[in-house]
């Protein structure tokens, strides 16, 4: 089987198909999409690496994004991202908490510069953030793992009884 | 009667039984309505119809006028009346507003923001008077926030279409070519290379083609770049979210001008409601045969394809763009052979931008010369801006082009908010430059500012304030380039990463005066010898900053201070012994516990536990913390 140019157009809303499904692209669906597109794996890995949206392991629980646009920055996004990370214990560019509950991401731009700066967490769009607000918006979050893990405790010594 | 005819009878028979009867409450509902809190407004409208239900009106959501500083927005419009706007709102105002309307006819609101129609209507005054929308021209944004993007039917009511019907049914190729070419259309995208010159380059290669081979699949190629990359500038999404088939309807016209078969729109995937409103759109066309086989009954043929782009600033390059398509790495090529000669997949290719695109139609159904009225001698038309930052009013705008940076700021942008100091305007994003106070009444358009040592770029309008440090600007757009060099070749790739070591070194307090020499020696040579426009526009920001804020480099420098208190290595913070309440608010505030003091005593901040994160001074309700 020859593979026609056009077919290799395909490699890439491939991957993306993968990653809106598992939330990453694991190893098993390079090695895939290798034998049925009969592109290498390390070709695929140069593209996978050049793009910024794939991501190669799973991330967090809770996504927390950080609007990095200009708009963001001159209205204090660098005082948000040092909080947000500091609040998590997040060093040295790590994205994703050791337990696995958090990832933190910088975006180039949300397209909603007149609210700068902006967070968004799972769900929530916050526009105008302060640094304080924040932490809170993460200890809110963090606060209720807490918490769910303590009734998940309780609860299984309650069955156990 | 021709196809278009029976088609435009259908769409206006749509819209006017859909309107007749009944109300419409529309919730802006893009991205930063929602980031605004517009959904809890839809919900509010929901439940005050759920409660009266003698108020006979739909809900829906729709892109944004551009006013997004007074979001989240309301819009009312009552068949046989004009559409009112109110903003910003609040649920309860939601639900008193609606109740007010449709209930008693009082129109008038606190939150009354204007008509959005030719006069004033119940004391609130037309959109043509209030500041912000009165120099605007809209040519691009002409259906914005106004039909529905998700019916055809609105846009062919609004004279959709009709653009594409006349290059079909009454002109040649050649004639639509000319048509572009005498409009003078500069693309959009930034650089405003004309349009018409580049399709008249591909239409020629195209038809060589024609001539020497006879089995190919595809002949030509016109490719939509809508992978708006500029960190501060969303101009295009609203355009693909607000009216998806201005760009559809450019593209078709532009495969006919060129003779091309077949069309891809390659968008960013952080644009998602784009995607999706592209997508239902590319279906409608191609059921009312506006797209497709034998378009309005003619012998042209063109199809259109939709790529999601995977987060590449590089990919905006048109050779890159063309790389990622065929399923690439995003890297450019050296030019020539340019697209228009040889493009994707080694066929002649155009690639125009999506507002470049959005004004085709416009230039057909008016025509070049009416078109061509506004805008200067170089620079036609009017140009689309998101104008963000430190700006009273933000928002998406369009002004003719040549109007100047004052007007922008300060009639439609109201000025500098708090107070302060304007100091810059950012064109152009990552490839533009900072432009000062004394360049303020220059003109917009392409050569002017290609002059101060910018670029128009694709719409990006940061402003900044006295508190805004000019070397954290450049280290700021030199990191981003510096992250999305694809590393292809040396001078972007080392140059830009030297630039950014330098600057780095600036503003964390070990900057020496040699480094602004190396910064101008290194400049001219990176943006000489790059391959792509992402490397030879990298030192726009740093050239401009060094040519125009030199004193912030040296003060930095020569003093160790940073003049608008933003690099954290050159400030400290204190607090104001005379303007301190002993309110404790600040020190519990503190992430680090470097505030000491107690209730009704003067706090103290510990320089060695401070972390400046700003935190204090924002609490601070009577400005007792002071930045040094």
């Amino acid at each position: 089987m020859t593979v026609s140019t056009q077919d290799r157009s395909a490699l890439i809303p491939l991957l993306q198909q993968v990653q809106v499904e598992m939330g990453y692209v694991p190893k098993e669906a390079i090695d895939e999409i290798s034998v049925a597109l009969r592109v290498s794996t390390s070709e695929i890995f140069g593209v996978l690496t050049f793009y910024s949206q794939f991501r190669l392991n799973p991330t967090g629980k809770h996504m927390v994004k950080i609007c990095s646009g200009t708009a963001c920055h001159v209205r204090g996004a660098p005082l948000i991202i040092d909080a947000v990370e500091d609040e998590l214990g997040l060093t040295d560019g790590e994205e994703t908490t050791e337990d696995g509950e958090f990832t933190v991401e910088k975006v180039a731009c949300f397209g909603a510069c007149s609210l700068a700066p902006v967070i968004i967490i799972d769900e929530e769009t916050k526009g105008n953030i302060t640094p304080d607000q924040a932490r809170r918006m993460v200890r809110k979050i963090i606060k209720a793992i807490a918490k769910e893990s303590a009734a998940g405790k309780n609860g299984g010594e309650a069955t156990n009884e | 009667m021709s196809n278009y005819t029976a088609i435009r009878k259908w769409a206006d028979e749509e819209v006017s039984a859909q309107r007749a009867d009944k109300a419409r409450i529309a919730i802006g509902l893009g991205t930063c309505g929602i980031a605004a809190g517009g959904n809890a407004i839809l919900e509010a409208a929901e439940r005050t119809l759920a409660n009266n239900t003698e108020i006979n009106a739909d809900v829906v959501s729709v892109g944004c006028i551009g006013i997004c500083y007074k979001e989240p927005l309301l819009d009312i419009e009552i068949p046989g009346q004009p559409r009112l706007s109110y903003g910003p709102v609040t649920p309860g105002e939601t639900k008193k507003i609606l109740e007010n309307v449709f209930l008693h006819n009082i129109y008038e609101h606190k939150k009354s923001l204007a008509v959005i129609g030719d006069d004033a209507f119940a004391e609130i005054p037309s959109w043509n008077e209030i500041p912000f929308f009165a120099p605007q021209e809209r040519t691009v944004l002409r259906n914005c926030g106004f039909i529905d993007p998700e019916k055809i039917e609105d846009y062919i009511a609004n004279d959709g279409y009709a653009g594409l019907s006349r290059a079909l049914l009454d002109m040649t190729p050649e004639a639509v070519v000319q048509e572009t070419l005498d409009a003078g259309l500069r693309g959009r995208g930034g650089a405003g290379f004309p349009a018409g010159r580049k399709w008249t380059i591909a239409a020629d290669n195209i038809r060589a083609l024609k001539e020497s081979k006879s089995d190919l699949p595809s002949y030509g190629y016109v490719i939509c770049n809508a992978d708006e990359g500029d960190p501060g500038a969303f101009m295009n999404r609203s355009v693909l979210e607000g009216d998806p088939h201005s760009v559809i309807e450019g593209m078709i016209i532009a495969g006919y001008a060129i003779g091309a078969d077949f069309g891809y729109i390659y968008c960013r995937a952080e644009y998602p409601l784009a995607i999706d409103r592209l997508k239902l759109a590319l279906e409608q066309a191609r059921e009312k045969n506006l797209l497709g086989e034998n378009i309005l009954g003619t012998d042209f043929s063109f199809d259109i394809k939709l790529k999601e782009g995977a987060g590449a600033f590089v990919c905006g390059e048109e050779t890159s763009l063309i790389a990622s398509i065929e399923g690439n790495r995003g890297m450019p090529m050296p030019r020539p052979p340019y697209p228009a000669q040889s493009g994707l997949w080694g066929i002649p290719t155009i690639i125009n931008n999506v507002e470049t695109l959005n004004n085709i139609p416009v230039v057909l159904s008016q025509g070049a010369k009416s078109w061509a009225e506004k805008g200067t001698e170089k620079s036609k038309g009017t140009k689309t801006f998101a104008l963000t930052g430190k700006v009273q009013n933000t928002g998406l705008i369009e002004v003719e082009l040549g109007m100047s940076l004052r007007k922008v700021i300060y009639d439609i942008g109201g000025g500098i908010p708090d107070g302060k100091e304007f100091k810059a305007a950012q064109t152009g994003g990552p490839s533009g430059g900072c432009l000062p106070k004394e360049m303020l009444d220059l003109t917009i358009d392409y050569e002017a500012l290609a002059e101060a040592g910018s670029i128009m770029g694709s719409g990006g309008l940061v402003i900044m304030d006295e508190s805004t440090c000019m070397v954290d600007v450049a280290r700021y757009f030199l990191t981003f380039t510096q992250s999305e060099s694809c590393g292809k070749c040396v001078p972007c790739r080392l140059g830009t990463k030297r630039m950014l070591e330098i600057l780095t070194r600036i503003t964390a307090r070990h900057g020496k005066i040699e480094d602004l020499d190396a910064l101008e020696e290194l400049a001219p040579s990176i943006r000489d010898s790059s391959l792509c426009g992402l490397g030879q526009s990298a030192p726009n920001p740093v050239l401009t900053t060094l040519k125009y804020f030199r004193e912030e480099y040296e003060a930095h420098i020569l003093e160790g201070r940073c003049p608008a208190g933003q690099c954290k290595a050159l400030i400290t913070y204190e607090i104001d012994p005379d303007d301190c309440t002993g309110c404790m608010v600040c020190l519990r505030a503190c992430p680090t516990e470097a505030i000491t003091g107690a209730r009704r005593e003067i706090h103290v901040i510990d320089p060695e536990l401070c972390t400046r994160c700003d935190t204090c001074r924002q609490v601070c309700k009577f400005d007792a913390v002071l930045v040094a």
